[in-house]
Protein backbone atom coordinates (compact mmCIF):
# COMPACT_ATOMS: atom_id res chain seq x y z
CA UNK A 1 0.00 0.00 0.00
CA UNK A 2 2.61 2.32 1.07
CA UNK A 3 4.50 1.68 -2.12
CA UNK A 4 1.11 2.09 -3.96
CA UNK A 5 1.16 5.44 -2.51
CA UNK A 6 4.70 6.62 -3.11
CA UNK A 7 5.00 5.95 -6.59
CA UNK A 8 1.13 7.57 -7.37
CA UNK A 9 2.66 10.81 -5.46
CA UNK A 10 5.51 10.96 -7.55
CA UNK A 11 3.49 10.52 -10.65
CA UNK A 12 1.10 12.93 -9.57
CA UNK A 13 3.63 15.65 -8.50
CA UNK A 14 4.73 16.72 -11.76
CA UNK A 15 1.68 17.33 -12.91
CA UNK A 16 0.15 18.78 -9.49
CA UNK A 17 2.93 21.57 -9.53
CA UNK A 18 2.27 22.58 -13.12
CA UNK A 19 -1.04 22.67 -12.47
CA UNK A 20 -0.12 25.28 -9.60
CA UNK A 21 1.34 27.02 -11.72
CA UNK A 22 -1.02 27.41 -14.51
CA UNK A 23 -3.84 27.83 -11.72
CA UNK A 24 -1.74 31.13 -10.55
CA UNK A 25 -0.76 32.40 -13.95
CA UNK A 26 -4.36 32.43 -14.91
CA UNK A 27 -5.53 35.25 -12.02
CA UNK A 28 -7.95 37.06 -12.87
CA UNK A 29 -9.22 36.17 -16.37
CA UNK A 30 -13.05 34.84 -16.41
CA UNK A 31 -13.94 31.09 -16.72
CA UNK A 32 -10.27 29.91 -15.33
CA UNK A 33 -11.47 27.37 -13.13
CA UNK A 34 -13.87 25.82 -16.27
CA UNK A 35 -11.13 25.66 -18.36
CA UNK A 36 -8.50 24.13 -16.05
CA UNK A 37 -11.17 21.34 -15.02
CA UNK A 38 -11.81 20.86 -18.56
CA UNK A 39 -7.40 19.95 -19.30
CA UNK A 40 -8.07 17.89 -15.86
CA UNK A 41 -10.75 15.79 -17.45
CA UNK A 42 -9.25 15.75 -21.09
CA UNK A 43 -5.97 14.83 -19.22
CA UNK A 44 -7.78 11.99 -17.38
CA UNK A 45 -9.70 10.56 -20.22
CA UNK A 46 -6.56 10.74 -22.35
CA UNK A 47 -4.42 8.46 -19.89
CA UNK A 48 -6.90 5.71 -19.72
CA UNK A 49 -6.46 6.04 -23.55
CA UNK A 50 -2.91 6.18 -23.85
CA UNK A 51 -2.24 3.44 -21.01
CA UNK A 52 -4.67 0.97 -23.43
CA UNK A 53 -2.81 1.24 -26.53
CA UNK A 54 0.61 1.74 -25.02
CA UNK A 55 1.87 -1.44 -26.37
CA UNK A 56 0.79 -0.33 -30.24
CA UNK A 57 2.30 3.42 -29.40
CA UNK A 58 6.15 1.40 -28.01
CA UNK A 59 5.98 -0.18 -31.38
CA UNK A 60 5.65 2.41 -33.68
CA UNK A 61 8.65 3.85 -35.10
CA UNK A 62 10.68 1.12 -34.43
CA UNK A 63 10.36 0.93 -31.20
CA UNK A 64 10.48 4.04 -30.73
CA UNK A 65 7.19 5.15 -30.47
CA UNK A 66 6.71 6.49 -26.99
CA UNK A 67 9.45 8.72 -26.76
CA UNK A 68 8.53 10.75 -30.40
CA UNK A 69 4.91 10.55 -28.93
CA UNK A 70 6.20 12.28 -25.16
CA UNK A 71 8.82 14.54 -27.13
CA UNK A 72 6.17 15.81 -29.37
CA UNK A 73 3.50 16.33 -26.77
CA UNK A 74 6.37 18.26 -24.25
CA UNK A 75 6.41 20.04 -27.38
CA UNK A 76 3.28 21.16 -27.86
CA UNK A 77 3.02 21.77 -24.32
CA UNK A 78 6.33 24.41 -24.49
CA UNK A 79 4.14 25.85 -27.24
CA UNK A 80 1.39 27.08 -25.81
CA UNK A 81 3.41 28.06 -22.85
CA UNK A 82 5.43 30.22 -24.94
CA UNK A 83 2.44 32.06 -26.90
CA UNK A 84 0.67 32.29 -23.17
CA UNK A 85 4.15 34.08 -21.79
CA UNK A 86 4.35 36.36 -25.13
CA UNK A 87 0.43 37.11 -24.64
CA UNK A 88 0.99 38.07 -20.89
CA UNK A 89 3.67 40.57 -21.38
CA UNK A 90 0.80 42.66 -23.06
CA UNK A 91 -2.15 41.83 -21.09
CA UNK A 92 -0.40 41.33 -17.36
CA UNK A 93 -0.81 44.53 -16.11
CA UNK A 94 -4.13 44.68 -17.69
CA UNK A 95 -5.04 42.03 -15.60
CA UNK A 96 -3.04 43.14 -12.48
CA UNK A 97 -5.30 46.48 -12.31
CA UNK A 98 -8.67 44.29 -12.97
CA UNK A 99 -7.88 42.24 -10.39
CA UNK A 100 -7.33 44.54 -7.61
CA UNK A 101 -11.18 45.00 -8.29
CA UNK A 102 -13.51 42.70 -6.60
CA UNK A 103 -14.47 39.99 -8.78
CA UNK A 104 -12.74 41.65 -11.55
CA UNK A 105 -11.86 39.24 -14.26
CA UNK A 106 -11.13 40.26 -18.10
CA UNK A 107 -13.38 39.05 -20.34
CA UNK A 108 -11.11 38.54 -23.64
CA UNK A 109 -9.22 36.07 -22.30
CA UNK A 110 -10.86 32.81 -23.48
CA UNK A 111 -7.75 32.42 -26.17
CA UNK A 112 -5.41 32.45 -23.11
CA UNK A 113 -6.99 30.00 -21.35
CA UNK A 114 -7.79 27.19 -23.83
CA UNK A 115 -4.00 27.67 -24.48
CA UNK A 116 -3.41 26.15 -20.95
CA UNK A 117 -5.80 24.20 -20.87
CA UNK A 118 -3.65 21.76 -23.27
CA UNK A 119 -1.02 22.41 -20.96
CA UNK A 120 -3.08 20.84 -18.37
CA UNK A 121 -4.10 18.49 -20.39
CA UNK A 122 -0.52 17.42 -21.31
CA UNK A 123 0.96 17.44 -17.90
CA UNK A 124 -2.07 14.72 -16.31
CA UNK A 125 -1.52 12.93 -19.87
CA UNK A 126 2.43 12.49 -19.25
CA UNK A 127 2.26 11.42 -16.03
CA UNK A 128 -1.07 9.54 -16.08
CA UNK A 129 -0.65 6.81 -18.67
CA UNK A 130 1.59 5.91 -16.48
CA UNK A 131 0.14 5.60 -13.32
CA UNK A 132 -3.00 3.97 -15.08
CA UNK A 133 -0.42 1.13 -16.15
CA UNK A 134 1.24 0.78 -12.96
CA UNK A 135 -2.56 0.11 -11.50
CA UNK A 136 -3.28 -1.95 -13.62
CA UNK A 137 -0.19 -4.35 -13.35
CA UNK A 138 -0.99 -4.44 -9.69
CA UNK A 139 -4.43 -5.32 -10.21
CA UNK A 140 -4.27 -7.56 -12.24
CA UNK A 141 -1.34 -9.92 -10.82
CA UNK A 142 -2.86 -9.79 -7.08
CA UNK A 143 0.21 -8.74 -5.62
CA UNK A 144 -2.11 -6.35 -3.09
CA UNK A 145 -5.90 -6.27 -2.46
CA UNK A 146 -8.05 -3.85 -4.31
CA UNK A 147 -8.49 -2.12 -1.03
CA UNK A 148 -4.93 -1.73 -0.28
CA UNK A 149 -4.31 -0.54 -3.98
CA UNK A 150 -7.43 2.10 -3.88
CA UNK A 151 -5.87 3.21 -0.40
CA UNK A 152 -2.37 3.70 -1.37
CA UNK A 153 -3.63 5.19 -4.94
CA UNK A 154 -5.74 7.94 -3.06
CA UNK A 155 -3.40 8.70 -0.85
CA UNK A 156 -0.38 9.34 -3.16
CA UNK A 157 -2.87 11.51 -5.08
CA UNK A 158 -4.14 13.27 -2.29
CA UNK A 159 -0.50 13.74 -1.14
CA UNK A 160 0.65 15.04 -4.74
CA UNK A 161 -2.38 17.64 -5.38
CA UNK A 162 -1.72 19.16 -1.95
CA UNK A 163 1.92 19.91 -3.08
CA UNK A 164 0.69 21.13 -6.03
CA UNK A 165 -1.92 23.34 -3.77
CA UNK A 166 0.88 24.42 -1.94
CA UNK A 167 2.46 25.88 -4.57
CA UNK A 168 -0.68 27.51 -6.11
CA UNK A 169 -1.61 29.07 -2.80
CA UNK A 170 2.07 30.42 -1.81
CA UNK A 171 2.44 32.23 -5.24
CA UNK A 172 -1.41 34.09 -4.95
CA UNK A 173 0.36 35.04 -1.78
CA UNK A 174 2.73 37.28 -3.93
CA UNK A 175 1.70 41.36 -4.18
CA UNK A 176 -0.07 41.71 -7.23
CA UNK A 177 2.48 44.43 -8.49
CA UNK A 178 4.95 41.11 -8.70
CA UNK A 179 2.48 38.65 -9.30
CA UNK A 180 2.45 38.71 -13.24
CA UNK A 181 6.07 38.78 -13.63
CA UNK A 182 6.69 36.17 -10.78
CA UNK A 183 4.16 33.82 -13.04
CA UNK A 184 5.86 34.68 -16.29
CA UNK A 185 9.30 33.74 -14.79
CA UNK A 186 7.90 30.60 -13.55
CA UNK A 187 6.31 29.87 -16.90
CA UNK A 188 9.77 30.74 -19.31
CA UNK A 189 11.60 28.05 -16.60
CA UNK A 190 8.80 25.31 -16.74
CA UNK A 191 8.29 26.07 -20.92
CA UNK A 192 11.96 25.54 -21.23
CA UNK A 193 12.55 22.72 -18.97
CA UNK A 194 9.94 20.71 -20.88
CA UNK A 195 12.26 21.35 -24.04
CA UNK A 196 15.15 19.90 -22.31
CA UNK A 197 13.05 17.09 -21.25
CA UNK A 198 11.69 16.48 -24.78
CA UNK A 199 15.65 16.80 -25.74
CA UNK A 200 16.30 14.11 -22.88
CA UNK A 201 13.94 11.86 -24.41
CA UNK A 202 14.98 12.09 -28.41
CA UNK A 203 18.55 11.47 -27.31
CA UNK A 204 17.14 8.03 -25.32
CA UNK A 205 15.86 7.77 -28.50
CA UNK A 206 18.75 8.68 -30.71
CA UNK A 207 17.59 10.54 -33.01
CA UNK A 208 19.22 13.36 -31.56
CA UNK A 209 23.06 13.78 -30.41
CA UNK A 210 23.62 13.97 -27.12
CA UNK A 211 26.64 16.44 -27.46
CA UNK A 212 29.09 16.87 -24.31
CA UNK A 213 27.22 14.70 -21.94
CA UNK A 214 27.28 15.32 -19.12
CA UNK A 215 28.06 18.67 -19.11
CA UNK A 216 27.89 19.12 -15.53
CA UNK A 217 27.26 16.59 -12.45
CA UNK A 218 25.20 17.85 -9.55
CA UNK A 219 23.72 14.30 -8.52
CA UNK A 220 25.84 14.69 -4.98
CA UNK A 221 23.77 17.72 -4.59
CA UNK A 222 20.05 16.75 -5.73
CA UNK A 223 19.96 13.24 -7.72
CA UNK A 224 17.81 12.80 -10.50
CA UNK A 225 15.63 9.99 -8.67
CA UNK A 226 15.21 12.54 -5.26
CA UNK A 227 11.82 13.73 -4.26
CA UNK A 228 13.59 17.40 -4.32
CA UNK A 229 15.22 16.46 -7.77
CA UNK A 230 11.57 14.92 -9.07
CA UNK A 231 9.64 17.73 -7.95
CA UNK A 232 13.00 20.76 -9.82
CA UNK A 233 12.57 18.24 -12.72
CA UNK A 234 8.77 19.47 -12.75
CA UNK A 235 9.23 22.85 -12.40
CA UNK A 236 12.24 24.09 -14.15
CA UNK A 237 13.72 20.45 -15.90
CA UNK A 238 16.09 19.77 -13.41
CA UNK A 239 18.63 17.13 -14.24
CA UNK A 240 21.99 16.33 -12.15
CA UNK A 241 23.57 15.44 -14.99
CA UNK A 242 22.69 17.20 -18.36
CA UNK A 243 23.48 16.39 -22.05
CA UNK A 244 24.89 19.60 -24.24
CA UNK A 245 21.80 19.30 -26.32
CA UNK A 246 19.43 19.90 -23.37
CA UNK A 247 21.04 22.77 -22.38
CA UNK A 248 21.24 24.28 -25.95
CA UNK A 249 17.55 23.84 -26.08
CA UNK A 250 16.50 25.01 -22.24
CA UNK A 251 19.02 28.48 -23.63
CA UNK A 252 17.15 28.45 -27.07
CA UNK A 253 13.32 28.03 -25.95
CA UNK A 254 14.01 30.69 -22.44
CA UNK A 255 16.25 32.88 -25.18
CA UNK A 256 12.90 32.69 -27.90
CA UNK A 257 9.99 33.41 -25.47
CA UNK A 258 12.03 36.53 -23.52
CA UNK A 259 12.56 37.74 -27.35
CA UNK A 260 8.67 37.28 -28.66
CA UNK A 261 7.64 39.16 -25.03
CA UNK A 262 10.10 42.11 -26.02
CA UNK A 263 8.79 42.07 -29.33
CA UNK A 264 4.92 41.46 -28.44
CA UNK A 265 5.24 44.83 -25.60
CA UNK A 266 6.93 46.95 -28.13
CA UNK A 267 4.47 46.27 -30.62
CA UNK A 268 1.30 46.96 -28.15
CA UNK A 269 3.42 50.31 -27.58
CA UNK A 270 3.67 51.82 -31.36
CA UNK A 271 -0.01 50.75 -32.53
CA UNK A 272 -2.32 51.75 -29.61
CA UNK B 1 34.68 24.98 -50.43
CA UNK B 2 33.25 26.05 -47.22
CA UNK B 3 30.02 24.36 -48.39
CA UNK B 4 32.45 21.24 -49.36
CA UNK B 5 33.63 21.55 -45.54
CA UNK B 6 30.35 21.64 -44.32
CA UNK B 7 28.96 18.90 -46.25
CA UNK B 8 31.97 16.66 -44.46
CA UNK B 9 31.05 17.98 -41.58
CA UNK B 10 27.75 17.07 -41.90
CA UNK B 11 28.56 13.62 -43.03
CA UNK B 12 31.13 12.67 -39.88
CA UNK B 13 28.50 13.80 -37.36
CA UNK B 14 25.40 11.66 -39.19
CA UNK B 15 27.58 8.49 -39.69
CA UNK B 16 28.84 9.03 -35.97
CA UNK B 17 25.57 8.96 -34.83
CA UNK B 18 24.48 6.98 -37.00
CA UNK B 19 25.95 4.05 -36.40
CA UNK B 20 24.59 1.62 -34.16
CA UNK B 21 25.91 1.55 -30.78
CA UNK B 22 27.05 -1.76 -28.88
CA UNK B 23 23.88 -4.02 -27.75
CA UNK B 24 22.61 -5.11 -24.57
CA UNK B 25 20.19 -7.33 -24.26
CA UNK B 26 17.85 -7.38 -20.55
CA UNK B 27 15.10 -9.66 -19.84
CA UNK B 28 12.22 -9.09 -16.96
CA UNK B 29 10.51 -11.84 -15.76
CA UNK B 30 8.53 -13.08 -12.61
CA UNK B 31 9.66 -8.86 -12.36
CA UNK B 32 13.14 -9.15 -12.04
CA UNK B 33 16.10 -8.60 -13.88
CA UNK B 34 18.27 -10.76 -16.63
CA UNK B 35 21.22 -10.09 -15.74
CA UNK B 36 21.11 -7.74 -13.32
CA UNK B 37 24.36 -6.68 -13.46
CA UNK B 38 25.79 -5.57 -16.89
CA UNK B 39 29.42 -4.04 -17.97
CA UNK B 40 29.24 -1.73 -20.71
CA UNK B 41 31.81 0.58 -22.32
CA UNK B 42 32.49 4.05 -20.64
CA UNK B 43 32.82 7.07 -23.04
CA UNK B 44 30.38 5.30 -25.67
CA UNK B 45 26.51 5.16 -26.26
CA UNK B 46 24.97 2.07 -25.93
CA UNK B 47 22.03 0.59 -27.12
CA UNK B 48 19.90 -1.54 -24.31
CA UNK B 49 17.03 -4.05 -26.04
CA UNK B 50 14.68 -4.82 -22.88
CA UNK B 51 12.22 -7.90 -23.02
CA UNK B 52 9.24 -8.57 -20.48
CA UNK B 53 8.32 -11.79 -20.43
CA UNK B 54 5.93 -10.42 -18.15
CA UNK B 55 1.82 -9.96 -18.21
CA UNK B 56 2.34 -6.47 -16.77
CA UNK B 57 4.40 -3.23 -17.64
CA UNK B 58 7.05 -2.43 -16.60
CA UNK B 59 9.23 0.76 -16.26
CA UNK B 60 12.51 0.65 -17.03
CA UNK B 61 13.38 3.47 -14.70
CA UNK B 62 16.72 5.02 -13.66
CA UNK B 63 17.54 8.16 -12.49
CA UNK B 64 21.20 7.39 -12.42
CA UNK B 65 21.26 7.01 -16.22
CA UNK B 66 18.19 9.46 -16.82
CA UNK B 67 16.10 7.11 -18.58
CA UNK B 68 12.52 6.12 -18.30
CA UNK B 69 10.97 3.68 -20.82
CA UNK B 70 7.25 2.08 -19.98
CA UNK B 71 7.57 -1.95 -21.45
CA UNK B 72 4.41 -3.09 -22.29
CA UNK B 73 3.37 -6.53 -21.29
CA UNK B 74 5.32 -9.44 -23.73
CA UNK B 75 7.00 -6.76 -25.81
CA UNK B 76 10.68 -5.48 -26.31
CA UNK B 77 12.13 -1.68 -25.53
CA UNK B 78 14.85 -0.19 -26.75
CA UNK B 79 16.61 2.41 -24.77
CA UNK B 80 20.03 4.24 -25.77
CA UNK B 81 22.09 5.01 -22.78
CA UNK B 82 25.17 6.90 -22.14
CA UNK B 83 28.11 8.20 -23.06
CA UNK B 84 28.71 7.26 -19.38
CA UNK B 85 31.53 8.02 -17.37
CA UNK B 86 33.11 5.02 -15.81
CA UNK B 87 31.23 4.36 -12.76
CA UNK B 88 28.17 2.24 -11.21
CA UNK B 89 24.62 3.37 -12.55
CA UNK B 90 21.67 1.93 -10.65
CA UNK B 91 18.31 1.18 -12.56
CA UNK B 92 14.95 -0.69 -11.32
CA UNK B 93 11.95 -1.66 -12.81
CA UNK B 94 9.80 1.68 -11.43
CA UNK B 95 6.76 -0.66 -11.17
CA UNK B 96 8.05 -3.40 -9.24
CA UNK B 97 10.85 -1.80 -7.19
CA UNK B 98 11.19 -4.61 -4.59
CA UNK B 99 12.14 -7.22 -7.00
CA UNK B 100 13.12 -5.37 -10.19
CA UNK B 101 16.51 -3.72 -9.82
CA UNK B 102 20.06 -3.77 -11.62
CA UNK B 103 23.62 -2.28 -11.90
CA UNK B 104 24.85 -0.83 -15.03
CA UNK B 105 29.25 -1.14 -14.75
CA UNK B 106 30.84 1.45 -17.31
CA UNK B 107 34.39 0.74 -17.58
Amino acid sequence: MLGTALIVFREVLEASLIVGIVGAATRGIAGRGRWIAIGLALGIVGSLVVAASAGAIAGLAEGMGQELFNASILGLAVVMLAWHNIWMSVHGRELAADAEKVGGAIRDGTKALSVLAVVVLIAVLREGSETVLFLYGIAISGESSPASMAIGGLVGLAGGISVGWLLFAGLLRIPLKWFFSATSVLVLLLAAGLASQAARLLIQANVIPSFASPVWDTSSIVSNSSLAGKALQGLVGYDAQPAAMQVAFFVTVAAVIVAGMYWARRRSHSSP
Amino acid sequence: MPRLALAALAFATTAAFAADPPQFSLTIEGHKFTPDRIEVPAGQKVKFVIENRDDTAEEFDSGDLRTEKVIPPKTKGTVYIGPLKPGEYKFIGEFHAQTAHGVVVAK
